[in-house]
């Protein structure tokens, strides 16, 4: 059984096609870039999958269900804007995930929070944007999921965050978890990439493996990607 | 071990390559237990199955061999360790040359600049 697998996807908003017939499997233990310009569907997608907007037509399985419940226990899902209430503490933040995720590990939460020298009881509106986003990473990198979406974690944050958010996936995520990454900023993160997935137009235009694409390219990813897309 | 990939070319196939310059060179010492892939492929910031894919290849050379319960070593085959390390430095002087060829100067000259500079190191 595939950990994650969509069939025929298609999703409208108000008579437009905003996917068409995405076909997709994801394989454990791999990085999966999800690569495309602003409006190809990737959050759409991710969104499907995350069970907060439903298929227009088309199917998801994960772990051969479809979404719901228990693929929320075994999904662990950054979106591109917060959710927290920002009036929450760092502390409160840690317990509300505790409370709600069975499979998360406060001790890890714990760790990389002090790794990270912060003050547990800061308010989360009192921190950097930087800061909010790492300590967003860490509440979604802390839970033992089967599936890691994370959806632009690079987004407005300098180089050396990005290093960090990227060696922090790296180093968490459970083993035998499929990691898809969505971004435009594809020179940052395509080192730690297996596989490579473009979208454009709600459509997936190209699969593969990120080595494979490079040999045969001759180039980075996101020299394909630019030549790909080229406006 | 601070890596930086050159994201134009295979990821595993410079990680080979670093690997093996690790190993010639003894920083990997011959016999010496590797540590996990996990710990190694964070230590070097890669993804844990490019690490795989790499470990593999130097398997494949001989360079590192698997004991089933004990996990990955570098080997103890001296003898080839030494042939691979004179292949590295036949291609290394092959392409020094190639370069100053390319900027005009003769094999003789070459050779001086090389006793030249080599002997004030």
């Amino acid at each position: 059984m595939e950990l994650l697998e969509c069939k025929h996807l298609c999703k409208e908003f108000d008579n437009k096609q905003i996917l068409q017939d995405i076909n997709l499997t994801i394989p454990k233990g791999k990085i999966i870039g999800l690569l495309g310009k602003n409006g190809a569907g990737k959050s759409t997608l991710i969104k499907l999958i995350n069970d907060l907007l439903t298929p227009t037509s088309g199917e998801i399985l994960i772990n051969g269900e479809n979404p719901g419940v228990s693929s929320k226990e075994i999904i662990a899902y950054l979106p591109e804007r917060t959710y927290l209430d920002k009036e929450m503490t760092i502390k409160q933040a840690i317990k509300y995930f505790s409370e709600f995720y069975s499979n998360f590990d406060t001790e890890k939460a714990m760790k990389l929070l002090k790794d990270l020298n912060l003050d547990i009881s800061k308010k989360i509106s009192k921190m950097s944007k930087g800061m909010q986003e790492k300590l967003q990473l860490i509440l979604v990198m802390s839970r033992k999921a089967s599936i890691y979406i994370l959806d632009e974690p690079l987004g407005g944050v300098d180089p050396a965050t990005r290093d960090y958010i990227l060696d922090t996936i790296l180093s968490n995520f459970s083993e035998g978890a499929s990691v898809i990454i969505s971004t435009h900023l594809i020179s940052d993160i395509e080192r730690i990439l297996d596989e490579i997935i473009f979208m454009d137009n709600g459509k997936i235009v190209l699969t593969s493996s990120a080595d494979e694409l490079r040999n045969k390219e001759n180039s980075s990813i996101d020299e394909v990607f630019r030549r790909y897309f080229k406006c | 071990m601070n890596y930086i990939f050159d994201n134009d070319r295979p990821i595993y196939v410079q990680l080979v390559e670093k690997l093996r310059l690790e190993i010639v060179s003894g920083n990997l010492k011959v016999g010496d237990r590797l540590p996990s892939v996990r710990e190694l492929a964070l230590a070097v910031r890669v993804n844990p199955n490019t690490m795989q894919k790499a470990l593999a290849e130097l398997e494949s050379e001989g360079l590192v061999y698997t004991e089933r319960t004990n996990g990955k070593f570098v080997t103890d085959n001296k003898k080839l360790i030494e042939e691979i390390k004179r292949n590295l430095a036949k291609e290394k002087v092959k392409k020094y040359l190639n370069d100053m060829k390319d900027i005009g100067i003769t094999y003789e000259e070459a050779i001086k600049y090389l006793h030249e500079l080599g002997g004030k190191e």
